[in-house]
């Protein structure tokens, strides 16, 4: 039997203004609760909105970056309905012309790039927040109501939890890149909600769309796939069908549970918000913004490798992130080889970051250093065993990798009169393998450069000493 | 000389030739109110205090010399529904009994920035839904020209200050002729300027893109004095706009100066069934007036008008029920004691505290919200509105004002009219139209039938303040006249 996962989702993403949606207080994320306040974005009697430009400019810039078609002319509708996290009974959103239209994402698979097509991009409100406490009363804190936010939907034209996590990967290198948002899943200034089916494709049937929502992490997005795949396979397998329904994800059980069940379908009474006035986009603004946008992910990896003659694999996983990019492109400044600093960025570095699940731009590693550390290793002052000591130094400490050299005395011994009594009694104390190597065994060669390295505590240059080796033996 | 028979334009020229101080004006006001209120029940609140404050610094200006604002020294009330720092802001209903605004509307700013003096707080039907004043949580208003009588509404409180010489200026609100109406039965002046002209910041919202500040006084100077101190464009407010309109009145012309060239619209829809036959005989009269001051009067036509009261109902309704959510008892304003749940807290505290009135339009507007056949007539009446603004531009393109009776109904008692909605809302016939098209319009006295007040709507374009305000002086020196 064979079956196809269908996946779509709903991003929420808030924008990285100075200040919120309508009205002039700081978007900031945390502070004391309830202190981001104003008339305006705790809804009080009288108060009326006042669109922020900016919020505007970054989600067209969103538009630009997805490929999406800007509407020149739109509105703030009201979507109404009740909660306590929702101060006027509504939320200024938009209905029927969204701010983006269409678009697309592409990412790439092992076959090929496949392009996941955006429904729209439309630009509201968040929230305020609550917190249930232990006690069972709820605890509300309107620093985020007003916060603005675009709203990203996508066409269910995802098949894997694996595509998905690309595309929310690719999203949000680009949201990144072209700094509209922070993209902070742990503060929820990134937030998405999964819609998942699958289709018996032999049989036609398919089970109903469930929804995911409370989800902290791509990890864990990827998880409440997978588990919410599996379950839908399994009903269809007994004949069964998943209920209409939002389920959320929950960490400690590793698997989705019922949050709400969807009857019909909620009527939020769209309206046009007649305080604010239509919004009209003129052409050269959105010229004006699309000129202004920084180098997208795939152009920046074109032009890497173009101008760095890389490989389309090295110029993809430097570019995948704008910060990482620019590092690389940062050490170029102090160390003029775009391979080697290549092929570091892509080696011990990226393997620590990994480990330490961390960003780059979280460690103490500056492009200063690692420029300094491989010019270091380039002009032979240290060898490469030692210039991955020092690297790991630079990460813990943050220190110059030339302080760490000249501290720790690392310089490479590339003097042949310091080695040279050195070789002469590892050659007369291994008499064995100097034999050997004259009778064809190679590897010989390795134990007696391995043995001069231990015996310099790793300063030899490993070239010389092979090279100094070498010649002895020839003239014995 | 008796203070508060004193115009508004009076008072300040004395405060200047300081032949009165403004905290003798302000004394004589609060006295009146005092000695008067008890009957009419004009007023929620009076901030008392505050304006001898306010009077005192005005004389303080006055003595160093220093120059006074456009409204130095003048007693103003306004409606409560527009916020203030000083006193509550109820809107006439339980749910905010004792609510108090952190801030102060824009218009409350100009007041104060202008040296204007700040009596009160006038009531109002309940979140300015009725045309009477009754619907109020605080008890009905009564007619300063007869008690026995309604003063309109729903800024009935406001046009009944003004009358009963408790006040010399005063706000109001008109979503669909809330400051007209009531002008017209308390045989007073009131303007609703055109939408944007005044800022609504601070300002509760009724129905959003019909909203005005509007203003009373017992003259059409005094009005336009009102206006002109409170109009500009807000940043706070962004469907408001920089005063087009440039409101400086030539002073004491001719009447037929004022009105010289200008050309005169009488649609002829007005005479519907449902008017006071009464009305046709004064219109008669208004008409006969303006030609004698020199005015081309012509009969012209408004094909859509008689859609607009239905209209005004179904979009006002719309905004209404979502501009009420937010009074769900949970952050300001009444909360029921009884209560288990989110929903059950949303539930109670808004059946205990909204009157019947507002729970209706609630009701309806949700209904045209909603997916089916209500949200059909909500499509349809914003495609009516389309059609009643075109009306009017066409009917502006040759003429510069229209003249219409301000109500088809004449100030009825006290409690009649009871338990008809449909029937409350009729008065609004003549001004819903131009609360949808945004126009500016001015409901001036034109006489009395039967010992009842009328009054006459003069309807501008947009941001044709001007021209109605020309229109209205001309009208009053006729009038004294005896034209």
């Amino acid at each position: 039997m064979a079956y196809k996962t269908i996946i779509g989702l709903e991003i929420h993403v808030e924008l990285a203004t100075n200040t919120k949606m309508f009205c002039a207080c700081p978007n900031t994320f945390g502070g004391e609760a309830n202190t981001h306040c104003c008339p305006v974005c705790l809804g009080l009697p009288g108060s009326l909105p006042v669109i922020n430009k900016t919020a505007i400019e970054y989600a067209i810039k969103a538009g630009i970056a997805f490929n999406c078609k800007i509407n020149t002319k739109t509105k703030m509708d009201r979507k109404n309905y009740y909660y306590a996290d929702l101060v006027k009974g509504y939320q200024i959103s938009q209905d029927d012309i969204p701010l983006c239209e269409g678009g697309y994402i592409e990412i790439e698979l092992e076959d090929g790039a496949k392009k996941i097509n955006l429904q729209r991009i439309h630009i509201e409100e968040d929230t305020g927040k609550l917190t249930h406490t232990m006690d069972g009363d709820t605890l509300i804190d309107y620093n985020r109501s007003g916060v603005p936010l675009i709203e990203i939907v996508t066409r269910p034209d995802m098949n894997t939890p694996e595509e998905a996590r690309l595309f929310l990967e690719k999203l949000r290198s680009t949201l990144k890149y072209i700094e509209v948002s922070d993209c902070k899943m742990e503060e929820g200034s990134l937030r998405c909600d999964i819609n998942i089916n699958v289709v018996d494709t032999e049989t036609g049937a398919k089970t109903n769309i469930t929804e995911i929502k409370n989800l902290n992490s791509f990890k864990g997005a990827v998880k409440a796939m997978e588990f919410e795949e599996k379950r839908h396979i399994q009903l269809l397998k007994e004949g069964k069908n998943t209920v209409r329904e939002t389920r959320r994800w929950d960490e400690v059980k590793n698997e989705t549970v019922t949050m709400r069940e969807k009857g019909e379908a909620e009527d939020y009474r769209y309206a046009v918000d007649g305080d604010l006035a239509p919004i009209e986009i003129p052409d050269t603004w959105i010229e004006e913004i699309r000129n202004k946008l920084p180098e997208l992910p795939h152009h920046k990896k074109e032009r890497f490798m173009r101008q760095y003659n890389l490989s389309e694999y090295d110029a993809g996983v430097l570019t995948a992130s704008k910060d990482l990019a620019s590092f690389y492109e940062e050490t170029l400044k102090y160390i003029d080889d775009t391979k080697l600093v290549s092929n570091w960025i892509m080696g011990d570095v990226l393997r620590r970051l990994k480990d330490e699940e961390v960003e780059i731009e979280d460690t103490k590693l500056s492009p200063k250093a690692l420029g300094q550390l491989l010019s270091l290793i380039k002009s032979g002052k240290i060898n490469n065993n030692t210039g991955k000591k020092v690297l790991r130094e630079v990460f813990e400490t943050g220190k110059d990798p030339e302080v760490i050299v000249k501290e720790k005395g690392l310089i490479q011994i590339t003097d042949e009169s310091q080695i040279l009594e050195v070789v002469e009694k590892v050659l007369s104390e291994n008499q064995q393998s100097v034999i050997d190597y004259k009778n064809g065994k190679d590897r010989a060669l390795g134990f007696l450069v391995g043995q001069v390295m231990k015996a310099t505590k790793g300063k030899a240059n490993p070239q010389l000493v092979n090279k100094m080796i070498l010649d002895l033996i020839n003239k014995m | 000389m008796d203070i508060v028979k004193l115009s508004a334009v009076e008072i300040k020229e004395k405060i200047l030739k300081k032949e009165l101080s403004a905290t003798e004006v302000v004394k004589a006001h609060l006295n009146r109110i005092e000695e008067i209120d008890k009957d009419i029940n004009a007023f929620i609140s009076i901030n008392k205090e505050g304006a001898l404050e306010a009077a005192e610094k005005v004389d303080e200006k006055i003595k160093n010399g220093e120059e006074l604002g456009a409204l130095g020294g003048i007693p103003i009330a306004l409606k409560d529904n527009i916020v203030t720092k000083d006193t509550k802001t109820t809107c006439g209903s339980k749910m905010l009994e004792n609510y108090r605004s952190p801030y102060d509307a824009t218009v409350v700013e100009k007041i104060k920035a202008q040296d204007g003096i700040i009596i009160g707080k006038t009531n109002m039907d309940e979140f300015a839904m009725g045309s009477s004043n009754k619907t109020s949580f605080f008890g009905p208003t009564r007619n300063p020209v007869n008690t026995n009588l309604v003063p309109g509404g729903s800024s009935g409180g406001s046009a009944a200050a003004v009358k009963a010489e408790e006040v010399a200026l005063a706000l109001g609100t008109d979503t669909g002729g809330s400051t007209r109406q009531p002008a017209a039965y308390c045989d007073i002046v009131g303007i609703k300027p055109s939408y944007g002209l005044v800022s609504r910041y601070g300002v509760v919202s009724l129905a959003n893109t019909l909203d005005t500040v509007g203003v009373f006084g017992r003259d059409v100077s005094d009005a336009a004095l009102m206006l002109s101190a409170i109009v500009g464009y807000d940043e706070k407010d962004s469907t408001s706009y920089e005063n087009p309109t440039h409101l400086v009145v030539e002073k004491d012309l001719e009447p037929t100066e004022y009105i010289k060239g200008m050309k005169i619209g009488i649609p002829r829809e007005i005479y519907l069934d449902q008017i006071d036959k009464r009305l046709i005989g004064v219109m008669d009269k208004v008409i006969k007036v303006f030609q004698s001051l020199g005015a081309k009067v012509e009969e012209i036509t408004l094909p859509h008008l008689e859609y607009g009261l239905s209209t005004y109902h179904v979009i006002s309704a719309a905004e209404i029920s979502s501009n009420m959510a937010r009074f769900d008892g949970l952050r300001y304003g009444y909360r029921a004691k009884e209560y288990s749940t989110l929903d059950e807290l949303y539930i109670n505290s808004r059946n205990e505290a909204f009157g019947d009135e507002v729970k209706r339009r609630i009701l309806m507007g949700t209904y045209y919200l909603s997916m089916g056949l209500g949200r059909e007539y909500y499509e349809k009446a914003l495609k009516m509105r389309t059609l009643i603004i075109d009306d009017f531009n066409k009917a502006f393109k040759d003429y510069d004002i229209i003249l219409t009776p301000t109500s088809p109904i004449l100030p009825f008692q006290l409690g009649k009219l009871k338990d008809e909605p449909l029937t409350k809302d009729l008065t609004s016939i003549f001004t819903a139209p131009v609360n949808l098209a945004g126009l500016c319009a001015m409901s001036i006295p034109c006489g009395y039938v039967d010992g009842l007040p009328v009054g006459l709507q003069i309807i501008g374009d947009r941001f044709k303040e001007m021209n109605i305000i020309k229109a209205g002086l001309a009208f009053e020196g006729g009038m004294k006249n005896g034209i």
